[in-house]
C-alpha cells in the first residue's frame, strides 16, 4: 500500500465526512418530498427487519440466559440471587438489548448494503439508474435508512423481551428461583428513563447502520475488491460508531433521567 | 411496430425540427483525473438527426466524454450545452428531468440484475407511473425492434452478453429519447455479435432519426453504420447503393484527451492527418 503525506490523509478523511453527512442529510430529508419510494420502503423493512429475527432473538434469548447465570454467581457472595431478575431486566433494556442487536443487524445488514450497492456501483448500475433519470439516493439509501431505524426499535424490543425471558429459563430452572418472583423483580426495576433510553439507542444504531453500509456502498471502487473491501469497512466502522454512541446517548440520558 | 416507433419519433423530430441549435455543444472542455488529464479543450458539436461515431483508441477518454453529455460527471473546465441547457451548471434534480429526453446504452449494459427484463426495460415507464398494460405492450414492442421478445421474463445473468446489450438498447429507446449515447456497445463481443448491434443503432437511426452518439474503437462497426442503411421494407440491413454513405453519420476521432479528427465520412478517408492515416490503415 502507497504511503500519502499526512496533508492528503487529513483532506481525505475531511472529503469524507463531508460526503456522508451529506448523503445522512441527502437520505433524511428525501422522505419529505416526491417521488417517494414506499415499496422500497417495505421491501427493506422485510428484508432488514423481519430477516434479522432469528438473528437477533437468539442473540438476546442466549444473551439474557447467560446474564442470568454470571449475575447469580456475583450476587451469590452478598445473598441477593433473587435480584436476578432486576440485574438482567436493566442491562437488557438499558444496555445490552439495544447494543447487541444493533451490532448484530449491523453485521447483516451494513454488510448487506454496502455489498449490494457496491456491487451496483461497480457494475455501473448506480450511474445507469442516474441516466435513467431516478436520484439513486432517493431510491436506494432513504427506503434502507427509515426501514432500519423503525425496524431496528422492534428488534430490540425483541431482543429484551427475549433475554428477559433466557434468563428466567435459566434463573428457574438452573438457580431454583421462583419465576413469578423473577418476573415481579424484573418489572419492579425498570423506571420510565430505563425504557425511553434503551428504546432511544436503536433509533441512532439504525441511523448508524444504514448511512456508513450504504456510504461505503455507494462509495465502492475497485471492482470486486472493492466491494469486499467496502463490506468490511461498513461493519467494522458501523459497529465502532453504535458503540460510541452507546456511550454518548447513556450519559446523555442519565443526565436527563439521572439514572 | 416499426411504424409505430416511426410515427411516434417522427412527429418528435418535426417538432424538434424547429430549432436549429445543436443537440450537443462542447466548448473547450477539459477534465482531469488525480493529475491526469484525460480530456483537454475538447470542442464539437452534434446537430439534429446527426449520428456521431467517436472513434480512438483504448484510454483516450471517449467513455468520459460520453458520461459528461448525460451529466453523470462534472468537467473541470469549459461548457457543455445538451438540448440549449448548460448541463455543467445544473443542479442534480434538474438534471434528472433532462435525462428523461436522453437514452443510454452502457458499456457492459448496467442492467439492473435484480429485475426482469421486462421491469429493466419499463423502468422509466414505471418511474413515470405508465399504466401497467401500456407499460407491458410497450415494453414488448421495444423487445421486438431488438428481436429479443423471448427474453421477456428471464434475469440479466441469465442472457449472453449480446442478449444485454440489446436489452440495454430495449431500455434506451422505449420512452423515445431526443438523443441516444451508446457507450462502445460492441465491446467486448464477438464480430457477428457487434454486427448484430451495429445493425440495431442503423435500424434506430433510420427508423426514428434520433440524433445519437456512438462511441466504438473497431473501425468496421463504425463504417458498417456509416455505409449501411436500414431498408423498411424488406426489414432488413443493406449496403447504401453504389458505394454511398449515410449523410448523417459523422465521425469525432480522440486521441490521448484530445480531438484529432471532426468531419464527415468522407473527410475521415480523404485526411492527410499521419496518425489518422496510420490509425486508420
Amino acid at each position: 500500500m502507497p504511503f500519502v503525506s499526512p496533508e492528503i490523509f487529513a483532506k481525505q478523511r475531511i472529503a469524507a465526512i463531508q460526503d456522508y453527512s451529506v448523503l445522512s442529510w441527502r437520505a433524511v430529508v428525501n422522505l419529505f418530498s416526491r417521488p417517494r419510494y414506499w415499496a422500497d420502503v417495505y421491501t427493506q423493512m422485510d428484508s432488514i427487519g423481519v430477516g434479522s429475527m432469528p438473528i437477533v432473538v437468539l442473540t438476546g434469548f442466549f444473551t439474557g440466559c447467560v446474564l442470568a447465570l454470571q449475575s447469580a454467581t456475583s450476587l451469590q457472595a452478598f445473598g441477593s440471587v433473587s435480584l436476578t431478575g432486576n440485574l438482567v431486566a436493566l442491562s437488557m433494556v438499558k444496555e445490552l438489548g439495544p447494543v447487541l442487536t444493533g451490532l448484530m443487524v449491523s453485521g447483516r445488514n451494513a454488510s448487506g448494503m454496502a455489498s449490494e450497492l457496491g456491487s451496483m456501483k461497480v457494475t455501473e448500475q448506480i450511474d445507469a439508474m442516474r441516466a435513467l433519470g431516478t436520484d439513486p439516493v432517493r431510491k436506494l439509501v432513504t427506503p434502507r435508512l427509515y426501514a432500519t431505524i423503525f425496524m431496528l426499535f422492534f428488534l430490540t424490543i425483541l431482543s429484551d423481551a427475549f433475554g428477559i425471558a433466557g434468563g428466567a429459563l435459566v434463573s428457574v430452572a438452573l438457580l431454583g428461583l421462583n419465576a413469578s418472583s423473577y418476573f415481579h423483580n424484573s418489572y419492579r426495576a425498570l423506571a420510565y428513563g430505563d425504557i425511553v433510553q434503551g428504546l432511544t439507542k436503536p433509533l441512532f444504531s439504525g441511523f448508524i447502520i444504514a448511512t456508513v453500509g450504504c456510504y461505503f456502498g455507494m462509495n465502492t471502487k475497485g471492482g470486486t475488491q472493492g466491494v469486499g473491501r467496502s463490506t468490511t469497512q461498513a461493519v467494522v466502522v458501523s459497529s465502532v460508531f453504535i458503540i460510541i454512541v452507546d456511550l454518548l446517548v447513556t450519559r446523555a440520558m442519565i443526565g436527563i433521567f439521572g439514572r | 411496430m416499426i411504424e409505430n416507433l416511426a410515427n411516434r419519433d417522427v412527429s418528435q423530430s418535426q417538432a424538434d425540427a424547429s430549432s436549429s441549435e445543436p443537440v450537443v455543444v462542447f466548448e473547450d472542455v477539459s477534465i482531469t483525473f488525480d493529475v491526469k488529464p484525460v480530456l483537454q479543450n475538447i470542442s464539437f458539436a452534434v446537430h439534429r438527426g446527426e449520428t456521431r461515431i467517436i472513434l480512438g483508441p483504448a484510454g483516450g477518454g471517449k467513455s468520459v466524454l460520453i458520461k459528461l453529455v448525460d451529466g453523470l460527471i462534472r468537467p473541470d473546465s469549459g461548457v457543455i450545452r445538451v438540448f440549449g441547457e448548460d448541463v455543467t451548471k445544473m443542479r442534480e434534480r434538474d438534471l434528472f428531468k433532462l435525462r428523461g429526453r436522453i437514452g443510454m446504452v452502457f458499456q457492459e449494459s448496467a442492467l439492473f440484475d435484480s429485475l426482469t427484463v421486462e421491469d429493466n426495460v419499463a423502468y422509466r415507464l414505471h418511474e413515470d407511473h405508465v399504466p401497467e398494460e401500456e407499460a407491458h405492450s410497450r415494453v414488448v414492442e421495444a423487445l421486438q425492434f431488438v428481436e429479443l421478445e423471448q427474453t421477456i421474463a428471464k434475469f440479466p445473468p441469465e442472457l449472453s452478453g449480446g442478449m444485454r446489450r440489446r436489452v440495454s438498447i430495449a431500455r434506451a429507446i422505449i420512452s423515445s429519447p431526443d438523443l441516444i449515447l451508446y457507450d462502445s456497445p460492441t465491446g467486448g463481443l464477438d464480430p457477428i455479435t457487434s454486427t448484430t448491434i451495429v445493425e440495431l443503432v442503423v435500424k434506430q437511426r433510420d427508423v426514428s432519426h434520433t440524433t445519437a452518439l456512438m462511441i466504438t474503437h473497431r473501425l468496421q462497426d463504425a463504417f458498417l453504420l456509416a455505409r449501411n442503411r436500414f431498408n423498411s421494407k424488406t426489414g432488413k440491413v443493406e449496403p447504401i447503393p453504389n458505394g454511398g454513405i449515410d449523410d448523417s453519420t459523422k465521425f469525432l476521432v480522440l486521441n490521448e484527451g484530445k480531438v484529432v479528427f471532426d468531419g464527415t465520412t468522407h473527410e475521415l478517408v480523404h485526411s492527410t492527418d499521419p496518425w489518422l492515416k496510420d490509425y486508420l490503415a
